[in-house]
This record gives C-alpha cells, structure tokens and sequence, in this order.
C-alpha cells in the first residue's frame, strides 16, 4: 500500500475510534447504566453528570499515565537493579547510587549543572529584560525583536553546530574561520587558543549558546509584560522626579516581577535538562560534562541502565520543585 | 497673584492641530476647571501644563517662569489621575513618599509629610496596605495623598472622579472642595466632562471647544451670560432651547418673531440696523412659565418626564425638523399635560439672543 494511503488510513481510524469512543461511552452511560427513566431518573441524571466528565478525561489521563506516570515508576524501579547480561536483572538496591555518588564525573556533572542553573537564566532573564525594554519605543525595534528572537527557531544542536564555527580553531599559519580566534588574533592573540578544551571557561563557552537561545523566549514574554504596566503609573514617576532608572528598577520591574520569575523558573528547567548542546560540542569531555548527558553515557554508551536510572532520578528531583514554583507562580500571575 | 499664565498655546500631532490660542491666566488660590465635549483636547492641556506633552507653540508660565522644557517634577506641579496611578507593589505609605525619596529628603521629613497628608484625608488606618486592598474611594485619596506630600504650587486633576460609582463621586467631590478650602493658597486645575463637578467646584470654568477656549468666567456668569450658542447650550441640564427668528423690532429691548410662530422679548438692547435680523433665541427650559397671553411657544406635549420636584416637557416636532425637541422645565408635579397643547413664556431678562452663534449681549 502507497504510505500516503496508508497515513490517511491511521488518521482517518484514528479520529473514527475517538469519535467512538466519546460518542458510546456517553450513550452507555445515558442509556444503559443511568437512563434517565423511571422512579430514579433525577438520581440518575446527577449521577450520570458525575461520572461524564471522566469518560472525557480518561483518554488523556491514560495516555499521560502510560507515558509520563509509567516511565517514572519504571526508571526507579531499574535504578534499584542491575541488568545480568543475556537476559534477567538482578536487585541491587542503592548500589547503584552509592557507585555514581563515588564517581568524580558525577559530581563534575553535579558542579557543572549548578553552575548552568545559576549563569544561564539569569542571564538569559536579564538580557531579555533589556531588550525587550530597549526595543519598547524604538520604530525599529520590532525588526531587532524578530531576529532576537529568531534563535529560538533553530534546534539545540544547530545552534550547537553555528557556536562550534564560532568556537573553530585552525593551525596558527592559516587564516581563521572561527570568529571568536580571529578577534583574539586581531587584539593581537599569538596562538589561536582551542576555546571548547579550556577547562571550566568552557563550561561558560557552551552555556552562551543556551542564553544566546533563551534570551528570545525571556524577551518575548517580558515585552508583552511591560507592555501590560498602566502607562499612569510611569507617568506619574515621571512627575514624581524618577529618573529613567529609577522608573526602570522600582516601578515597572516590581510590577511585573512574577513574570519574571516564571520567565526564570521556565528557563531553570530547560537548563537542568539540557543535554543536546553538551552532546553536540564536547560530549562532556575537558570536564564540561552535565547531568543529562551523563545519564546518556550510563545508559546508551556503557549499557548500564542501573546507574544510568538513577542519574535519571537525580535529574527529576532537581526539576520537581522547580516545576511545582513555576506552575504556582504562573498561576498567581494569572490572578 | 498670577500663578500660572498661558499665553498663546497651541499643540499639534504632526499636521493635526488640537489646540490653537490658548490663552490664561490663572490667580494664585483659584480652582480652575476645564470642562468640555469628549475630544475637545482638555487633557492634553493638562497634561501639556503637567509636562507630560510637548508644548507645541505658545509659553506656559508658573510663577512667572517659563516652564516649556522643565521637566515635569521641577514645575512645582502634582497630578492626580483618572485611574489614580498608584504604585501597585507599594503601600500606601511608600506611595505618598515616594516622590520625596526619589528627592532624598530625609527620613524623619517624609514621614512627617506622610503622617500630615493622611491626617488631610484619613488615610491613618491604611499606611500599610497595598492599594489592592482599598476601595476606590480610598485609592482616589491615596491618589490626592501623593499630591499633597509634594506640597505643590499647583495641583492638576484628571477627571479624578469618573472611576467612582455615583453616591462616591458626589462624596469625593464634597471631600475635594472641603480640601480647597483647608488649602487656600493652593492652586488647582481640574479637568471633568461632568458640568456638575465644573459648577459646584470651579472657582472659574473654561470651557474649550473647537480646538480653543470657547468662555472663562465663574459658573453663574456661564450660566446667565454665555457668550455664544456652544456655552449656551453646553451649561445647564437640560441644554437651552435655540429658536430661530427674526428681529422685528429694536432699541433698549429687542422684539423677535419666531419662526414657529411666537413672539419673545429680550432685554438686550439693538441698534436700528439689526431690524430684520435672522437670529436665534435661547431660553433654558427652567425659564419657561405657562402662559395664558401671547406665547413664546406653542406647542403639543409629545411626553412627560416627572421628577417630582420638576416636571419636563418634551413639544413634539414637525415631522422633518432635524433641530432639537423644544423643553420647558416646570416645577412642581404637573399632571395631565401629555398630549395637550401648551402654551409657554419667558421674562424678557431671560430670554438670550445669538447671532451667529455669538450671543448679541453688549
């Protein structure tokens, strides 16, 4: 069968099964289970109100708990045991915690994450905090807006790619293609320095590409945020003598500070997951290694899904509370 | 004292004008209001004064000194908003002392200053809430709270009343004039389409209309001379009736035939030269009187409107007449004159007369 055949096909059985499902669950449950007849039938049409919006919730709540609810459980589960080569597992209890917490890559990994949760979206935050107050009133500030923003199109691993360009080293006697050597040279640099293995600064070297992408989302939201202050209270600081920091620093930025917390938080949590710049620029090696990709080298390149799960666990810890702030702050904002 | 004096002011929006001409002169201790149709540019003047717009031509002075490109906060000015403008992350009190932070005056004088103006305004109970947590009312107070604390030369309003519910408004109103006269040396300029809040505040009205100043002068001489046919009608609730007709006799008082029929008598004296004169009568509802003699207007009663303490009367038009309806304003209850055919006068003192929409007063 031509596969345009058969993608129709799946789409068009697909959206019948939902229809379906939707469509004989509510009659069962109208005609057959409550039936809105006889000596009962007020009961019964509450009752059958009760229990509705479940039959509406529970394709979603079954497809959550098979992808997200499911993987957790089973990810702790596999963290606790060691895989027998040739089939089988065996219990291992925290052996496998207590072999990561003893290995010096997992706590360069542990450092490194820190160091990205601090860096990155506070400079991410505070970069599109300017630019998005930069831009407000200028006439071309839009434009300035649009490419800004344009980073946030481009994958992690391309924008990995255009920064290892940047990043690029060439022999001494040849011209330089990466931007960053050919400034240093013309500065008066000697030797083109290899950015990406200079340890510790090039943790710094990876973490501008993920600002460099962020800095878009934090400007967009930001910017409608500022927009959203009554132009009478900026006024009224304008009559009040507030300078334009003054204005900047204690009238529009308090007032939009729950946006900005849940511009941080959002961002926090891209960085504690990332893994795909990591992987893409140095694989974690000259010490810039990070959660996420430890957790691939565990799993996918060593094999050992014990130490690999329970980095894993690790990483959603860390995300949990994060995610629990930023959902509460979101919606205090929308109050 | 001349306190603050406008001459020639004029703002425009590239080839937009808005406001040509303007000018005034304001005392020291005058509560000026400005009042006019929606449009008429009577915020963009306050603003322009406030320092908020750009003074497009013309001087604007304060205390003599020009003050075209001072920036706002050392005009000696302080503004209260229509939507109060608070600062929503700060309590009532850092709101009122804000201002004199930003001036670094000292600790020990802001709190006084704070202390003093919620005093004024009995705010004492609210220093320490958010403005969230006041009702309108309090927040307008608030608003007024952060002016005072700057004792200003000049205090600027911008419809601060239009936010509140009726019963609040009519209080604020009161709690505004009673602040007038707590603070006699302040001068204040209020801006308000509300003509109510215009006659019961204003020391002087000025009325602007048609990109300029269309009368100053204190409500009653509004109300009892206006100088032409917009004033006319834009003071008084409801506005004068317009008749059109003609001059037919002249001197000392004036005699016009109506078009509609009726024959009104004016005290304004004419010269011999106006005979023939195509004019209009203006008679406020509330000067019309019933009549048994000769009439200024007869007409049939189309409906009735009873308020108890006055009952107005709305004359039914010709079928094509696009002028408004004819309404006399009678007091008392007056019953059973739906349908009728009425007959109605007024006294020659009240019976204005425009030509050209100017009114013909000497």
């Amino acid at each position: 069968m031509h596969p345009a055949i058969q993608g129709l096909l799946t789409i068009a059985i697909g959206v019948s099964a939902c229809v379906g499902y939707f469509y004989l669950s509510n009659q069962i449950l109208d005609k057959v289970l409550f039936p809105p007849r006889g000596p009962n039938a007020g009961r019964n049409i509450n009752r059958a109100n009760m229990i509705r919006p479940w039959l509406f919730l529970f394709p979603a709540l079954a497809a959550l708990g098979l992808y997200l609810a499911y993987p957790v459980v089973e990810t702790l589960r596999l963290s606790l045991t060691d895989r027998v080569p040739g089939g089988g597992y065996t219990w291992a209890g925290l052996d496998n915690y207590i072999q990561m917490a003893n290995e010096p890559k997992f706590w360069e990994a542990m450092r490194n994450n820190m160091l990205w949760l601090i860096v990155v979206p506070a400079m991410s935050t505070a970069f599109g905090l300017l630019v998005a107050q930069l831009t407000d009133r200028i006439r071309w500030g839009n434009l300035a807006k649009s490419l800004i923003f344009m980073p946030m199109a481009i994958s992690f691993v391309g924008a990995s790619v255009i920064w290892k360009l940047v990043y690029d080293t060439r022999p001494a006697e040849q011209d330089q293609i990466g931007m960053l050597n050919a400034l240093y040279i013309f500065f008066g640099g000697t030797d083109p320095q290899t950015w990406l293995t200079i340890p510790f600064w090039n943790n710094f070297f990876l973490m501008i590409v993920l600002v460099w992408i962020q800095t878009g989302f934090a400007m967009v939201i930001l910017s409608a945020a500022l927009r959203g202050i009554p132009e009478e209270t900026v006024e009224a600081a304008v009559l009040d003598g507030a300078n334009p920091f003054q204005i900047f620093f204690r009238i529009k930025v308090p007032q939009i500070k729950t946006t900005i917390l849940v511009v941080w938080t959002t961002i926090t949590i891209t960085v504690l997951k990332v893994f795909d710049i990591v992987f893409a620029m140095t694989n974690g090696q000259w010490e810039t290694q990070v959660l996420a990709n430890y957790m691939y080298d565990k799993l996918f390149r060593a094999n050992d899904w014990g130490v690999g799960s329970a980095s894993a666990m690790v990483i959603m810890l860390l995300v949990a509370p994060i995610l629990v702030w930023n959902v509460r702050n979101a919606r205090k904002e929308m109050e | 004292m001349s306190e603050l004096k406008l001459t020639d002011v004029a703002k425009t929006y590239g080839p937009v004008k808005v406001l040509k001409d303007i000018n005034l002169d304001i005392q020291t201790g005058e509560l000026i209001v400005f009042v006019g149709p929606s449009g008429c540019g009577k915020s963009t003047l306050l603003r322009m004064i406030a320092g908020l717009e750009k003074i497009s031509g013309g001087t604007l002075e304060i205390e003599g000194q020009v003050m075209n490109d001072v920036p706002p906060a050392q005009r000696g000015i302080a503004m209260v908003f229509q939507s109060y403008a608070l600062y929503p992350h700060m309590t009532v009190r850092e709101n009122m002392a804000f201002a004199l932070k930003i001036a670094k005056v000292p600790a020990a004088e802001i709190d006084a200053a704070v202390k003093r103006a919620a005093q004024i305004l009995q705010l004492e109970p609210f220093l320490d809430r958010l403005p969230k947590a006041l009702s309108g009312g309090q927040r307008q107070r608030v608003a007024i709270g952060r002016a005072i604390v700057r004792d200003p030369k000049v205090y600027l309003f911008d419809e601060p009343l239009s936010n509140l519910d009726a019963a609040l408004r009519v209080a604020t109103r009161i709690e505004i004039a009673r602040l007038k006269e707590a603070m006699p040396d302040s001068t204040m300029i209020y801006v308000t389409h509300d003509q109510v809040e215009a006659m019961t505040l204003a020391s002087r009205i000025v009325v602007l209309a048609n990109k300029g100043i269309a009368q100053v002068g204190t409500p009653l001489e509004l109300y009892e001379t206006p100088d032409n046919e917009f004033v006319a009608q834009f003071i008084g609730s409801p506005s004068m009736n317009l008749l059109p007709g003609k001059i037919t006799q002249t001197g000392p008082q004036t005699t016009v035939q109506l078009d509609g029929g009726g024959v009104a008598v004016s005290t304004i004296p004419t010269q011999p030269e106006d005979q023939g004169r195509s004019v209009n009568v203006g008679i406020r509802p509330e000067d019309f009187v019933l009549t048994e003699d000769a009439p200024v207007f007869q007409g049939c009663v189309d409906f009735t409107e009873a308020l108890g303490e006055v009952t107005l009367l709305y004359f039914a038009k010709e079928k094509d007449d696009a002028s408004e309806a004819v309404i006399a304003k009678l007091p008392g209850i007056q019953r059973n004159l739906r349908g009728q055919t009425v007959s109605v006068a007024a006294a020659p003192e009240k019976v204005h007369l425009f030509s050209n929409g100017q009114s013909m007063r000497p």
